[in-house]
């Protein structure tokens, strides 16, 4: 899923100073199981901004709509009848959400009220790692079905660098080495020959240094 | 090995089958060129080529091939360093064409402390390439006579290719393989990381010797002297992939106040007696850090001079 944080308070109420009608979007997608803007963190920030308006003397409307997902038009469109009633609309979905409400509804200021972080997924509850760094073709089965470009902080393909002590990354001792873990997956499964084979400089056009990336479906398009 | 591969002076020391003194030069933070020449100055004669460490630590410096040049117009020769961290495949190869231009004929090939260590830790990085595909690189580039992409090079820069290898890191296993990598990717020299635990360094040159490595490729023994206890400690507790046994640190703090750097020297000098005599070992690299005015100390005592005129 693609994983994010809310802003802190403070980010969020300099973006709306001067508004006074807001309307807090969630989405139902990957924020929602990550826990930070489905509908029940919509109307938690909707209470927050509520006292921290009365707090400052404002007179802030706030109101909520948590939509299916907001990086599909068909429910973007569903506000259609209420977005002209707000000075602005915040978004609690990843950064394709406001995007998505900013192309639809031109008239309207839309903000974002969480930072994009990663494609990851849940190691326990409350905790997300990262595991996909998007890079458009796909190699992990070279390495055991771990993925190296996403994990190791230098996206090394022939690991592991000379930082790597205790199974963890130079960086921090917070982070796993993933070459670490790549290396004795192989000695385990009997695959080390596997890593012994020089892996090329990568393709990185397929990844954002191609520029702004586009996926067309013929049998889908109408 | 038969023909020279790049003509550098460190090439020939080696190839003549001479036990290779390397020294390194970490270039200023500013452009004072009268500070680089300063640290230079002692290294003359006394090594037979000096490593021009890249932003090391991910701290930006005087850029290390403009001090390579620097070194070579005083009369030094420079092992010029590359990092991938911060260069993309096209300035990585621009920089390779530009130092051979320059007379720069060694090359070490390096993956590059992360930024996060560094004076600029909000940085990008770039890892276009890692540090395997840079020796490819080079080699491609020098025996091939083409860039990466396969177009032809118009006069391919003939460098001596070198790699480091840090048999301290883990997992430790593997180490000895990702060595034999880089040598299969074109490395003709390796410089190892600072030894302080023999132990394990003995272990991992008979695991490259049973292998044929230091057939295939010259391998130099990292060699830096402790200055202080607090060096040492700051090495074992702060530094990743650094092994320093507990024993080195009570024998430095047993030396006394004001005598541990003495015995740092000394521990050091042991080191290189062993390497001398070592299978495998064909140099030792000293990285004596901000210490440069004591390697002709070091390499006197350490009975190396004169260092071989080839």
């Amino acid at each position: 899923m693609i994983v994010a944080d809310r802003k802190p308070l403070k980010e969020i109420l300099e973006m709306l100073d001067g508004c006074n009608r807001v309307l807090i979007v969630g989405c139902k997608g990957c924020v929602s199981v990550c826990n930070v803007g489905g509908s029940k963190e919509v109307g938690i920030l909707a209470s927050i901004l509520k006292i921290a308006g009365k707090k400052n003397g404002l007179d802030i409307e706030v109101d909520e709509k948590t939509l299916e997902r907001q990086c599909d038009p068909e429910y973007v469109d569903q506000i259609k009848d209420v977005v002209a009633d707000y000075d602005v609309i915040l978004s609690m979905a990843c950064g394709v959400g406001p995007q998505f409400l900013s192309e639809r509804y031109p008239e309207n200021r839309c903000l974002p009220a969480v930072n994009t972080t990663f494609l990851g997924g849940a190691v326990q509850h409350g905790i997300w790692e990262e595991r996909c760094a998007g890079c458009g073709t796909c190699g992990i089965h070279h390495f055991g079905g771990l993925c190296p470009i996403a994990r190791c902080s230098k996206s090394l393909l022939n690991g592991p660098c000379g930082g790597s002590a205790d199974g963890k990354c130079e960086i921090s001792k917070d982070v796993d080495c993933i070459w670490d873990m790549i290396v004795k997956k192989a000695m385990e499964q009997g695959r080390l020959d596997d890593l012994l084979k020089f892996k090329p400089a990568k393709n990185w056009s397929t990844a954002r240094d191609g520029g702004p990336r586009k996926s067309v479906r013929e049998e889908l398009v109408q | 090995m038969s023909e020279l591969k790049s003509g550098s002076n460190l090439e020939k020391v080696l190839k003549a089958g001479h036990f290779a003194f390397t020294g390194e030069c970490g270039p200023p933070k500013g452009a004072n060129v009268e500070h680089l020449k300063e640290k230079i100055e002692p290294l003359k004669g006394m090594v037979d080529a000096v490593n021009v460490t890249d932003n090391q630590t991910a701290v930006v410096r005087m850029s290390s091939w403009a001090a390579s040049t620097i070194m070579c117009q005083e009369g030094v020769e420079p092992n010029f360093q590359m990092v991938c961290r911060d260069r993309n495949r096209l300035a990585i190869q621009a920089d390779i064409l530009g130092v051979y231009a320059m007379g720069i004929r060694n090359m070490l090939c390096l993956s590059g402390d992360h930024q996060r260590f560094g004076n600029h830790p909000e940085s990008k990085n770039v890892y276009d390439i890692d540090s395997m595909q840079l020796i490819a690189l080079v080699k491609k580039m020098r025996d091939e006579g083409k860039f990466l992409n396969g177009e032809e090079i118009d006069v391919p820069p003939r460098l001596f290719i070198g790699a480091a290898a840090n048999p301290f890191a883990d997992p430790f296993e593997f180490r000895v393989y990702r060595l034999a990598k880089k040598i299969d990717a074109g490395a003709d020299f390796i410089q190892t990381q600072c030894i302080y635990n023999m132990d394990r360094f003995k272990e991992f040159i008979k695991q490259a010797v049973h292998m044929g490595l230091h057939e295939k490729c010259y391998i130099l023994a990292g060699v830096t002297p402790m200055k202080s206890v607090g060096m040492a400690l700051y090495m074992a507790k702060q530094v990743p992939g650094m092994d320093v046994p507990e024993s080195l640190i009570k024998r430095l703090r047993g030396a006394g106040k004001g005598k541990a750097g003495e015995e740092g020297i000394r521990f050091a000098l042991e080191q290189i007696e062993e390497f001398k005599e070592m299978e495998g070992v064909a140099g030792v690299h000293l990285m004596a850090i901000e210490w440069e005015h004591k390697v002709p100390e070091i390499a006197e005592r350490a009975g190396v001079l004169p260092r071989p005129v080839v």
